[in-house]
């Protein structure tokens, strides 16, 4: 017949589809199920070359230090694969290659918010027994993030907390509560500045920053249990805050278009009374060429309710994949990632801040970042953000809301109210 | 008297005629310039602002000066340097090779598939038409996870075919449909005398439609090739530190410090990217405008 | 000869009709359809594969995945485990706008959730589309317009068109949020506070400012190539007819740059409607720019199997668009010149 010349390259091509799909088959339909379980008690007394995966190597820290290691295991080599810049892109690479079973990733950077989706999927090494790792030196908010159901999955490698920056030439004493910035307003108003700014544009600094209005105020988003907590007074009075100020206009309306570039941007500009950012702010702040505010900033704890304020704990945490084939190498790299002279070196090298509590007395750190003790006040008293398995989508509700709330959209009842709900729906498939 | 009048008035007349086509004339080529002038500033403006950003002093990454401030060229050496594991370089040769085997590659496949289509009638033929602009339906963000699995699987990863292929297939279906769009306005009796003077069906169309089918192709090619170029999701999630292309390279670029954007930096790159595409365009560009001859018609 | 007019009607040899000479078949005419046949599979062959690996095989897959459910979590051990066969149950949370409740079943999606944003998404991506291909559309066609007169400096002014097409788009994204900084480059020029990223109207024209600027060069290419298969003997017996320019341009260039125009037109509508990187980078989906693709990309971030639904249901959608643009509006790249003279001459 005419068409079974047609029908000839039609099949080749359904024939070759059909072949790669049962190839790819096995690994195409799951989302990650139970498949953790067997591969966690594998390989745990191997040794060799491992991988270590990781985002962005901004400061140059982790090149030497595989280099040391190398130097010192000439037969359990680290290659670093370096993953790109942005946040998303590691969490989807990190996902694709768990999804993959690939053994090739051994060691991985996970941000503190991953680690326990990673952990429920059963992609992450339960480092306890053959596996464990000293944590009692460790600051409790960073080993609270790298824990999932009582057990601990990662290791705590850097740290990070909001700050509060401030005009020391306009504000002598940085306020300690939220009402007393509030009050200092007119200060701003006087000077035609804009008063306080945070990162509230819908993406994960949202989250970070109304997470952290939640908490300072005594509320929390999930309890104890991991389920929504939101319809309480003191998380309506946190999220209040924000809204209220936004209102006001003590948060400039052109806030909400801010992440942490734009709003170090406006501190810098000299537009801004106070700023609540990270601490990479410092070092910029202080030698640009275009800072207006060179020796005029000053940095304290987050104001809370009656005391210091919840920052939001950010960093990274080291956590071993299942799949991996050298786990006893990959436990000893963690342990030397980990170590107080390591830590030493990420604040030293790359201002990044350690999670060893000593450390943060130790006199020549503190004479390189000025801004330590503060820095472990905000850690010390940090919360994590909310510490679940389906973390895309409890920040998703909280973005969602927050954003609506702070714009005026809804009414803070409702917003709150609504971010349960989606919570609790993420929470309800099964 | 009359003749000398009347052949003066004729003659005035016809000139005033020509200095009227003439004023048109010169109306007309005013209103081009002056669109041109328009669509120069239209397609331009961003991109000097990128240029400009591209060649100001990373502490003043903000400033809104119109003219060039604090000029610096740090942000093309941090670009290119490679101390901090950026392969910028080689990530530019990647693109220019994928870029070019997918054009080459496609344009052949897409070529012999356009002339099925536009010349040869057989059943289905609407089916497979069908078929090809179906594949340009499907979301490409949805098209990541199954493919990067297929690749693991054959382990491609990371090698120069994992990025050929798929960027191939995305280019394809307009390749196909632009080509074949344009055969069929292509004159084929000429085809059909030149193998009645002597040639076979192979060179008649190698010799006779290809010239005339120039715009077409080359328009297809740089359709094909800025396509690849700028592809950005596949290449991140199916491409390693040898073989990523711009895109991927010039996304991992960080600041100094976590957090940071390096805007000036990424503007630099994005000026680099940008140059050997304008001298390509502009020695191809005859090409691209080369109409129908009158001598190959008639 | 007939050609004084360009390319139309063309008296085909009878062997390379179209379905519509209804001339009774001989055997000769059997065979060479045959032979057509058979060349036509061996010429499309490569392209069928290539397409059927790279598409087709992630498209099955996908759909398949659509069918299961996604991965719950087991309250005792805090693991996930893989969800069983879901029937349609994706298909329907994702139209009817329904979330999982927390004691079983489904309820409406509360705000906040992705599966409360299927409407509005599929609405911004029609609005986005649809504004985006018109403003190109007309816009390219009067840069191809120019690029196809002869003056000097043409040349610079081709280059020129395509470099908002060259930057890769991960830079252009980056830099019209540079420009539309609330204390960026666009503000200041035009003197202006708008929030540009910050509400909903300014987020969604930025969004069609930088895509426009993006994608029109591709237009203008496309309808440049097609300008240029016009002879200019047609314009200049028209110009001696009489015909003003207007005429010239309404009954010359716009019915013979129609295939050219429909395949850019149709091409750029199904990109549109995936379009993702731009409003991803510049608003990240916020006030009302959350594209059906944004929305997919985030699904599969919190469960593979409902984003594989998801993007089914885009994939009908976007088929259906292609559809009624094919059947309707006479984008028929095939059914071209040459068979019956549709009111061309």
């Amino acid at each position: 017949m005419k068409n079974r010349r047609f029908l000839l390259p039609a099949a080749t091509a359904g024939i070759l589809a059909l072949t790669l799909s049962a190839c790819g088959g096995g690994g195409g339909g799951t989302t990650g199920g139970g498949g953790g379980g067997g591969d966690a008690g594998a390989n745990l007394d191997g040794r060799g070359p491992i991988t270590y995966v990781q985002g962005k190597d901004n400061s140059n820290v982790v090149r030497p230090l595989v280099e040391k290691w190398n130097a010192a295991h000439p037969n359990e080599k680290v290659t670093f694969k370096e993953q790109t810049d942005q946040a998303d892109q590691q969490h989807d690479d990190l996902v694709q290659n768990f999804q993959a079973k690939n053994a090739n990733y051994d060691v991985v950077d996970v941000d503190v918010v991953w680690t326990a989706e990673f952990a429920a999927k059963g992609w992450l090494q339960p480092l306890k027994d053959k596996m464990a790792l000293d944590t009692s030196a460790m600051l409790k908010p960073t080993v609270d993030s790298a824990t999932y159901k009582g057990t601990l999955y990662a290791a705590p490698q850097t740290s990070d907390g909001g700050i509060l920056y401030y005009r020391k030439d306009l504000v002598p004493t940085p306020p300690k509560t939220w009402d007393e910035m509030m009050s200092m307003c007119s200060i701003a108003k006087a000077n035609n500045i804009g008063c306080y700014a945070g990162q509230f544009t819908k993406y994960e600094g949202l989250t970070v920053n109304a997470s952290e209005a939640i908490n300072s105020a005594g509320g929390s988003v999930l309890n104890d249990d991991g389920k929504p907590n939101l319809n309480t007074a003191e998380a309506k009075a946190g999220l209040e805050n924000l809204v209220k100020a936004y209102a006001d206009g003590n948060i400039p309306k052109e806030a909400i278009t801010y992440q942490e570039e734009l709003s170090r941007q406006a501190f810098q500009g000299g537009k801004l009374l106070f700023l609540r950012n990270w601490p990479y702010v410092y070092n910029l702040a202080t030698t640009e060429g275009s800072s207006a505010v060179k020796d005029k900033l000053g940095m304290a704890a987050l104001p809370g309710k009656d005391g210091p304020g919840a920052s939001s704990l950010g960093g990274h945490n080291m956590a071993v994949s299942v799949y991996s084939k050298n786990k006893a190498t990959a436990l000893d790299f963690l342990k030397f990632m980990t170590s107080e002279e390591t830590e030493k070196f990420y604040a030293t090298q790359g201002s990044l801040a350690p999670v060893l509590g000593a450390l943060y007395e130790d006199k020549d750190l503190v004479a390189k970042l000025p801004y330590l003790p503060v820095l472990k006040t905000s850690i010390e008293n940090a919360v994590p953000r909310p510490v679940t398995p389906f973390y895309p989508a409890v920040t998703k509700a909280i973005q969602e809301n927050a954003y609506s709330a702070i714009k005026g959209e809804k009414p803070v009842d409702t917003a709150l109210s609504d971010m349960q709900k989606s919570i609790e729906s993420a929470g309800a498939g099964s | 008297m009359t003749t000398a009048t009347a052949a003066t008035e004729l003659r005035a007349r016809q000139d005033k005629g020509r200095k009227t086509a003439q004023n048109r004339e010169k109306w007309a080529q005013g209103r081009t310039y002056i669109s041109a002038v328009v669509i120069l500033i239209w397609c331009l403006a961003p991109a000097y602002w990128m240029v400009v950003t591209a060649f100001r002093d990373v502490g003043f990454t903000y400033d809104t000066s119109i003219l060039p401030t604090h000029v610096t060229m740090d942000n093309f050496n941090t670009a290119f340097d490679t101390s901090f594991g950026n392969h910028f370089g080689q990530a530019l040769v990647n693109s220019v090779f994928i870029g070019v085997v997918v054009t080459a590659i496609s344009l052949l496949i897409g070529v012999f598939a356009a002339y099925a289509l536009a010349r040869l009638n057989f059943r289905f033929k609407y089916l497979v038409l069908g078929f090809i602009l179906g594949a340009s339906m499907f979301p490409g963000v949805a098209l990541i996870t199954p493919l990067f699995q297929l690749f693991t699987n054959i382990g491609w990863i990371g090698t120069y075919q994992a990025l050929i292929i798929p960027n191939i297939s995305f280019v394809l279906p307009l390749t196909v449909y632009t080509m074949t769009s344009f055969f069929r306005e292509m004159p084929w009796e000429l085809e059909e005398s030149a193998r009645v003077d002597g040639c076979t069906q192979g060179q008649a169309f190698r010799k006779v439609i290809m010239p005339l089918a120039a715009p077409a192709i080359f328009t297809t090619a740089i359709l094909a090739f800025i396509s690849s170029w700028n592809e950005f999701l596949i290449a991140s999630q199916l491409s390693s530190d040898a073989t990523q292309p711009v895109t991927v390279a010039i996304a991992s670029f960080a600041g100094a410090q976590p957090n940071q954007i390096p805007y000036t930096a990424i503007m630099a790159a994005g000026t680099i990217v940008t140059i050997p595409l304008v001298i390509l365009v502009l020695i191809f560009q005859r090409k691209i405008v080369a109409g129908l001859t009158a001598g190959a018609v008639k | 000869m007939a050609t004084e007019l360009g390319p139309t009607p063309v008296t085909r040899p009878a062997s390379g009709g179209t379905e519509l000479h209804h001339a009774p078949k001989g055997v000769g005419e059997d065979n060479r359809l045959k032979s057509q046949g058979k060349w036509a599979s061996w010429l499309l062959a490569p392209t069928i594969i290539a397409l059927g690996i790279v598409i087709v095989y992630p498209i099955i897959s996908a759909i398949v995945m659509s069918f299961q459910k996604d991965a719950g979590l087991d309250p005792a051990t805090g693991l996930f485990v893989q969800g069983g066969p879901a029937g349609l149950q994706n298909y329907v949370n994702w139209l009817a706008q329904q979330c999982a409740s927390p004691g079983g079943g489904t309820v409406a999606c509360p705000p906040g959730t992705l599966g409360a944003q299927f409407w509005s998404a599929t609405a911004t991506t029609f609005f986005f589309t649809v504004v985006t291909v018109a403003f190109e559309t007309v816009l390219g066609f009067w840069m191809a317009m120019i690029m196809a007169r002869t003056f000097k400096g043409r040349s610079l002014v081709r280059a020129a068109v395509l470099v908002p097409w060259a930057i890769p788009t991960a830079v252009t994204a980056k830099l019209w949020l540079f420009i539309f900084a609330f204390e960026g480059i666009a503000n200041k020029l035009f003197n202006t506070t708008i929030l540009w990223t910050g509400s909903e109207w300014p987020a969604k024209w930025a969004v069609i400012i930088a895509d426009v600027w993006k994608t029109t060069p591709f237009m203008a290419l496309l309808i440049l190539a097609g300008l240029q298969m016009i002879p200019a003997e047609v314009y200049e017996a028209a110009k001696v007819d009489g015909a003003s320019a207007w005429q010239r341009f309404r009954m010359i260039t716009l019915p013979l740059v129609k295939p050219a125009l429909m395949v850019a037109v149709l091409f750029r509508t199904l990109d549109a409607l995936r379009m993702f990187d731009l409003p991803y980078i510049l608003t990240g989906g916020a006030n009302n720019t959350t594209t059906l693709s944004i929305l997919v990309i985030s699904q599969i971030r919190q469960g593979f199997n409902a984003a594989a639904a998801l993007s089914t249901i885009t994939f009908i959608i976007i088929f259906l668009v292609a559809f009624i643009f094919v059947r309707f509006l006479g984008a028929n790249v095939v059914e071209q010149s040459g068979a019956t003279p549709k009111g061309k001459k």
